[in-house]
């Protein structure tokens, strides 16, 4: 019906086939625009940070401004620390939350929690990061990476969550009729048949929460906050390696621009480098299965 | 020496208790299942209905009927699977190996009842030995020697020792269909049961797999109890000592293999043997 | 009387498998972890009405449609932000809309299985890239662009039109809703491309069996995949409404409200990025706060709506 009536208003078919053509062309240029920026920030970001990339980069504290040399290895190791500590409380419990919804499906909270991790996926970072600041920081009285790794952590949550779901629905069921038929009661026949069997797919999704974890910035800007210098302790004002850029990037210092691209590069890198690590594991998946 | 008296002892019982006629009420201890008006429910639905069954001890019997007549559903109903089943419900009564099955739990009848599915279903993430040894490691630490012993003695009794001895280590997903068919008994032997249930196991296989399954259920009849669900009637004839006809989700008929074959008692299960429906 | 009871009692005696102990804690024990994701949701909800109180009592609903911003001055009010905030993230959906379809249409309908798994993994990519990256590249790569290429071209060919005239710096609406185009994409192509996929292909045979071109064909699909890619478009909208960081670099922080897409504005996110930390007084925090509850409770809407319309057509396609 829907074709036949678009056939009738598409005029004589030297000008349908013209606009076919047009359209079939639209279609690959916007596919070539996408890919431009990309490419384009990528190597532009390459070629602006490599020359400031050397040992030095990594090992060295920062200097003040004027002085050459120096490095940003304070923030490098304090973001993976607050990393560590929003996986160390994100990933038990997105996992878990991921086990309950694809194991207990059928239950009414398991759909509610479905519902409610999709709103917390769409909670503007920043938002998190008031949170945390409300919570920790107005508590303990300063910024901290337990606020930063908290918010983190926060984070984390959906996307474990719903790639441990989505996983553990691709097992099949006769793998665990197998494993119960066995006399393997259920709770081991989740943890170690089932979560093996899904292990790749999990992993992969823990990798790509912990690679936007070390990206994100806004909701470290008023819980780790930053520091010129190594953190006393976990609970005390930390530098990060995105909030180190954002000052960086917005001071009016070439060196210091500089730098910021540096430390650019080196999170488009691990982006890059997750991502593929991501791809590869998910293809072997995808061949064992078939 | 010592074995062959124990052969000798173990081949006249089982030819005493397959041969009992059917109206004599068999002594307590050698039914391996017994059920009493056993119920299947699907929420509201009945998928089977007021069964009532003895089957024997180390005997094979085969359900046969056609599809959708709660073949399946039974064989289910005896070592809790259907508690993976949302709203399923089982009700009536139950015996195990001679006790009520409330007495035990899921785990435990699982462990004395084992189960063989229609679909091969290897662990994917295990090679061929893990796969064998999977029930005993999960569920307990036993000696290395103890998994060799066991992984030897179950693929033997599978048929697949000769096949795989020499690539134990290789994923369980290298093997043929019939292969790992042969892996999921072997699988379900390592356990130890005294009852296995299969349910039409070589449904999703090649008539030669089919072949080497059927050889290794002969072989394993003179050890454990095996119930079998099949719609192939030629293979109940072939490997089964008593017969049970389902139909609408109630037993008709429940008697010897041969006597089931040549003369029914049940219209019913005549016109399904001949082939008038079905 | 007494028989039919007695039947009655045979038939729901129910036989269940015992529960095994470990297996119960177990349940409840992930019971509880997903439980926490629920409390914490609420929690964040709490602590953001908690916290903005003394706003909220002060300015009542006027705090969203007074545009002064005055720390200084312990005035408080939002509309500047939700201005910034809705401009230039429709400014953003206008542009990534059209690509974002274009794309999706590609890998769908027309790229050979090689490209479209090369070109699916840069898409993923360029959606893992953090925004801080996307806003630094802003600051010194687009808004000179902008500043030197676009707004003269623009300018010249559109100046009648109000938007696309005014002093030309760079930083401004337009810039920071490209910025928020690019970054959204990913996520509005990789969607539609999913819904597309859900259309069966006989509907497509149908269409070339009638005489349909190429075109005419996707275009059936597209229709019939309407709800889905505006379920697409609105996830897109409210990805782009919660950025925070490169919209921040771009978008120039004025707290003021001008009809020139050219002219610098402020958003939502972004006056929560810089005035936070350096909050002036209790008052301020707390107008902070409350900007947050605001922002919240948009992306909330925006994204429960896109939820229930991707949900409505794939499942109506598997149903078919």
């Amino acid at each position: 019906m829907e074709a036949a009536e678009l056939l009738g208003n598409s005029g004589n078919l030297k000008r349908r086939k013209v606009i076919n053509i047009i359209m079939l062309t639209l279609s690959v240029i916007s596919a070539l625009a996408a890919i431009i920026p990309l490419v384009y920030i990528f190597f532009y970001t390459a070629a602006a940070g490599i020359s400031s990339i050397n040992l030095d980069f990594f090992t060295e504290l920062p200097k003040p401004v004027g002085e050459p040399g120096g490095g940003i290895a304070n923030a490098i190791i304090g973001s993976i620390e607050i990393v560590g500590i929003g996986a160390a409380f994100g990933i038990p419990v997105g996992l878990l939350a991921g086990i309950y919804v694809a194991e207990y499906s059928k239950t009414m909270v398991a759909n509610l929690v479905k519902f409610v991790t999709d709103v917390l996926s769409g909670i503007p970072s920043i938002i998190v990061g008031i949170f945390a600041y409300g919570v920790i920081v107005l508590q303990s009285k300063n910024f901290s990476a337990f606020a930063g790794g908290f918010a983190l952590g926060i984070l984390m949550i959906p996307t474990v969550t719903r790639m441990t779901e989505e996983m553990l629905k691709l097992v099949p069921l006769s793998l665990r009729e197998a494993s119960l038929a066995l006399g393997i009661p259920r709770w081991k026949t989740t943890l170690r048949i089932v979560l093996r069997t899904a292990s790749g797919g999990i992993i992969t999704g823990i990798l790509l929460a912990i690679a936007r974890a070390a990206g994100e910035t806004a909701p470290l800007l008023f819980t780790s906050f930053g520091n010129s210098f190594w953190a006393e302790s976990l609970d005390s004002p930390t530098a990060s390696l995105p909030v180190q850029i954002f000052n960086y990037a917005i001071s009016p210092y070439e060196e210091w621009h500089n730098k910021a691209w540096a430390g650019a590069f080196v999170l488009i890198t691990l982006v890059f480098v997750i991502s593929l690590i991501v791809r590869i594991i998910t293809k072997n998946k995808f061949h064992q299965s078939v | 020496m010592n074995e062959d008296i124990t052969e000798i002892i173990k081949e006249p019982l089982n030819i005493d208790t397959v041969a009992a006629p059917h109206h004599v009420k068999p002594e307590k201890s050698v039914i391996a299942v017994g059920t009493k008006n056993l119920t299947v429910w699907f929420n509201e639905r009945k998928g089977i209905e007021d069964i009532n069954i003895d089957i024997k001890k180390d005997t094979v019997t085969a359900i046969i009927g056609p599809s959708g007549c709660g073949k399946s559903t039974f064989l289910r109903a005896l070592n809790f699977m259907h508690d993976l089943t949302p709203g399923a419900r089982v009700t009536g009564e139950l015996n195990i190996l001679g006790r009520n099955i409330n007495d035990y739990n899921g785990v435990e009848i699982r462990k004395k009842v084992g189960m063989v599915f229609q679909k091969p279903n290897p662990f994917p993430t295990m090679s061929i030995y893990d796969n064998v040894i999977s029930g005993l490691k999960l569920n307990g630490r036993y000696k290395k020697d103890f998994y060799d012993e066991t992984v030897e003695s179950s693929l033997v009794q599978a048929g697949l020792w000769s096949e795989v001895k020499d690539r134990l280590k290789v994923s369980a997903y290298n093997l043929s269909g019939g292969q790992q068919q042969r892996l999921c008994i072997a699988r379900t032997l390592a356990v130890k049961p005294e009852i296995i249930l299969m349910d039409e196991p070589t449904s999703a296989l090649d008539p030669i797999s089919t072949g080497s399954i059927e050889n290794a259920i002969h072989d394993l009849k003179k050890k454990f109890t095996i119930i079998i669900v099949t719609h192939n009637m030629q293979q109940a004839a072939r490997v089964s000592d008593h017969t049970a006809y389902f139909y609408l989700g109630k037993l008709i008929e429940h008697s010897k293999t041969s006597t089931v074959f040549t003369k029914p008692k049940e219209k019913l299960t005549e016109e399904y043997i001949t082939g008038k429906f079905g | 009387m007494y028989l039919f009871r007695k039947k009655e009692n045979i038939e729901l005696k129910e036989i269940k498998s015992k529960t095994h102990i470990t297996d119960l804690l177990f349940e409840k024990t992930t019971l509880l972890f997903a439980l926490l994701i629920i409390f914490l949701v609420f929690w964040i909800i709490y602590e953001m009405y908690k916290d903005s109180e003394a706003s909220r009592q002060m300015f009542g609903w006027g705090f969203i449609t007074s545009p002064e911003w005055e720390p200084v001055k312990e005035k408080f009010g939002a509309l500047t932000f939700v201005y910034g905030t809705v401009v230039s993230s429709l400014i953003a959906l206008a542009i990534a809309l059209p690509v974002s379809l274009g794309i999706a249409v590609f890998l769908s309908e027309l790229a050979p299985q090689i490209i479209k798994t090369t070109l699916s993994f840069l898409i993923e990519i360029l959606a893992a890239i953090p925004s801080i990256v996307f806003g630094f590249w802003g600051i010194f790569v687009l808004a000179p662009f902008m500043r030197n290429v676009v707004q003269p071209f623009l300018e010249s060919a559109l100046g009648f039109i109000p938007f696309f005239s005014g002093t030309k710096i760079g930083f401004g609406l337009l810039t920071s809703g490209i910025v928020l185009a690019i970054m959204i994409i990913p996520i509005i192509s990789s969607i539609s491309r999913d819904v597309l996929k859900t259309i069966p292909q006989a509907q497509r045979e149908a269409a070339y069996a009638l005489g349909a071109t190429r075109w005419e064909a996707i275009k059936m699909a597209l229709l019939n995949a309407k709800s889905g890619i505006l379920g697409a478009t609105v996830l897109g909208l409210g990805r782009a409404v919660g950025e925070t960081m490169a919209v921040t670099m771009v978008i120039g922080n004025r707290a003021q409200i001008k009809l020139s897409w050219f002219e610098p504005a402020y958003s939502m996110a972004s006056v929560i990025a810089n005035e936070f930390a350096e909050a002036s007084g209790k008052l301020h925090l707390s107008a902070l706060i409350e900007v947050g509850l605001v922002l919240f409770a948009v992306t909330f809407v925006i994204n429960s709506m896109a939820r229930l319309l991707i949900y409505s057509t794939t499942k109506k396609m598997t149903v078919k």
